[in-house]
């Protein structure tokens, strides 16, 4: 299966993981700073500043779009519970 | 009982004072309501004076607007104001600077009587207002507003200052151009009611205005801070806040005063030094061992300031300060019946008062069987928004020598990560099965 690197600098961790895996599901189990409240793609806790590699995650869906922009979310930014790393090299932060 | 005391308004005494709308300036009209019996305010406040849901009309040559409205069980002394003042389809605009349902008790009902209004929120305001109105959010006009759009009414302009976060998503200000005057809602308010109103008249509302500072706004200093930044440029001639006395007098004190507020309180004398906080509780001294261990392993780091606290059966209310104004946190517990023990929870239960996102978190403790405790703690730490770089440290009874080591290393490590030089490390998803 198609690989890709995670890293959160929060908590100076990478994580291999299989292309299609959500920020959400390593996030807590390696204690980075990155929250959640619906964990729906609704309310906008848990957005996310990505510092690399924002074209090798999943397009934002209607929703998470409409979610990023009501909460004034910067151009890098991305909703951790939604979002699907595809590939190659992703390094995130807490937003 | 003599009858010649002051008449000092009481409870009771309020209530019929202020039934009439009341100009605070040049056609701006307060149609607020008081709640002189209230004692207690979204839980978490003591509110011994009571409260007042502080509404505005503003009047211009080709428009008036309404600036929030009141809790919905005074729904009915506010449009009996309301009507006093403009009758509804002489008004064109409803600002909504904060969605709580302490301001927008009167909003549906408001919208039935006039459903012809502009409505103006902020960004985020937008899904709060949609979750307010349900199904009849789609009959509205509304219209999202940020910092430096404005709403003309004809030779009056009311300009936006979006601060979120004071203290909902929702919040924003409003600064009524040509009369410098700022709309504030929860900023800048209090728990007082007192009919006289004016700062300048009530009685002495000093401490309830730190009492809400501290309770409602303190969470989130960095968001005040904001706040003040957009805020401190403006002229101001008057604040008239959602909540407690309308500030006509020095109102730019209020200003200077948050920004004392939400200045550190504690001058450290650490400059540049990373802090790191180690509280533990021990019953037989094991996990006071690994505190102690912890404690002189990240000490070894020149540029991390390390403070170690035994907080068995304290008042952990003095160490909320501290930990406000620290970078790092560690917390040690034994695993007593389960769970990690009562002073601890109370410590971590407290820092609901301040903003600790973004601070480093660690926990350790000694333990005989099950050991929960640490995972716990980590777990309150994750929800207070922390980042928990290094897994908890857990030690089977007392440390031997070897593990004494490793609570010195766990500290090291703690250090690293605080003075932004940790050892990078990478791990395959498998080996989070499990956590
Ligand atoms: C009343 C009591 C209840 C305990 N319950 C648990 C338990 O539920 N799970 C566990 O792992 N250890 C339990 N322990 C064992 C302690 O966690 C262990 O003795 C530990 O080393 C105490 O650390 P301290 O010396 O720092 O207090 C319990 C101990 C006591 C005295
Ligand atoms: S947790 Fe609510 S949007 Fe992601
Ligand atoms: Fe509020
Ligand atoms: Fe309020």
């Amino acid at each position: 299966m198609a690989k890709a690197k995670l890293t959160f600098t929060d908590v100076a961790l990478t994580v291999n993981v299989p292309a299609g895996t959500r920020i959400i599901e390593i996030s807590e189990k390696i204690g980075s700073g990155i929250t959640y409240g619906c964990r729906e793609g609704e309310c906008g806790t848990c957005i996310t500043r990505i510092i690399e590699g924002q074209d090798n995650l999943s397009e934002p869906s209607a929703l998470e779009t409409r979610v990023l922009k009501d909460n004034l979310a910067g151009r890098n930014d991305r909703l951790a519970c939604q979002c699907q790393v595809l590939g190659g090299t992703v390094k995130v932060k807490p937003g | 009982m003599t009858s010649d005391a002051p008449a000092i308004p009481t409870a009771d005494a309020a209530r019929p004072l202020l039934q009439r709308p009341k100009e605070v300036a040049d056609r701006v009209t307060w149609i607020g309501a008081l709640d002189p019996a209230l004692r207690n305010f979204d839980i978490i406040l003591k509110t011994a004076n009571g409260t007042t849901y502080n509404s505005y009309v503003v009047r211009g040559s080709a428009g008036v607007a309404v600036i929030d409205t009141v809790k919905q069980e005074f729904t009915e002394e506010f449009f009996a104001k309301l009507e006093e003042v403009v009758p509804y389809d002489e008004i064109t605009t409803l600002v909504l600077n904060h969605l709580e349902p302490d301001h927008t008790g009167a909003v549906p009902e408001f919208l039935r009587r006039a459903p012809h209004v502009h409505i103006y929120v902020s960004p985020r305001g937008l899904q709060v207002l949609r979750a307010l109105l349900k199904d009849e959010f789609e009959r509205y006009e509304v219209t999202t507003v940020e910092t430096g759009d404005t709403v003309s009414l004809g030779d009056r302009t009311l300009r936006f200052l979006t601060t979120p976060y004071v203290h909902w998503p929702d919040t924003q200000c409003t600064y009524l151009e040509e009369q410098n005057l700022l709309f504030t809602c929860d900023l800048l308010g209090c728990h007082y009611c007192d009919a006289r109103l004016f700062n300048d008249k009530v009685g002495d509302f000093r401490f309830s205005f730190e009492y809400y500072f501290d309770h409602i706004m303190r969470p989130f200093k960095r968001y005040v801070t904001e706040a003040l930044d957009l805020i401190e440029p403006l002229e101001i001639d008057m604040i008239a806040p959602g909540h407690g006395p309308v500030l006509r007098a020095h109102p730019r004190e209020y200003i200077t005063h948050y920004r004392r507020l939400i200045t550190k309180r504690l001058a450290s004398e650490t400059g540049a030094e990373k802090t790191l906080l180690v509280f533990y509780v021990s019953a037989y001294g094991a996990t006071a061992q690994m505190a102690e261990a912890i404690t002189e392993g990240a000490a070894e780091s020149d540029d991390v300031r390390v403070s170690l606290f035994d907080i068995q059966g304290g008042d952990v209310t003095p160490f909320i300060d501290l930990i406000e104004e620290a970078d790092g946190l560690a917390i040690g517990t034994p695993t007593i019946n389960g769970d990690a023990v009562r002073t601890v929870w109370d410590l971590l239960s407290s820092l609901v008062d301040i903003e600790t996102k973004g601070k480093l978190g660690a926990a350790f403790g000694s333990y005989g069987w099950t050991g929960e405790a640490v995972g716990m703690v980590e777990a309150r730490m994750q929800g207070l928004k922390m980042r928990v770089p290094e897994q908890g440290l857990r030690i089977k009874m007392h440390p031997t020598g070897d593990e004494l080591e490793d609570c010195r290393d766990f500290g090291r490590r703690l250090a690293a990560h605080l003075a932004g030089r940790p050892v990078e490390r990478e791990i395959d998803m498998s080996a989070l099965l499990g956590r």
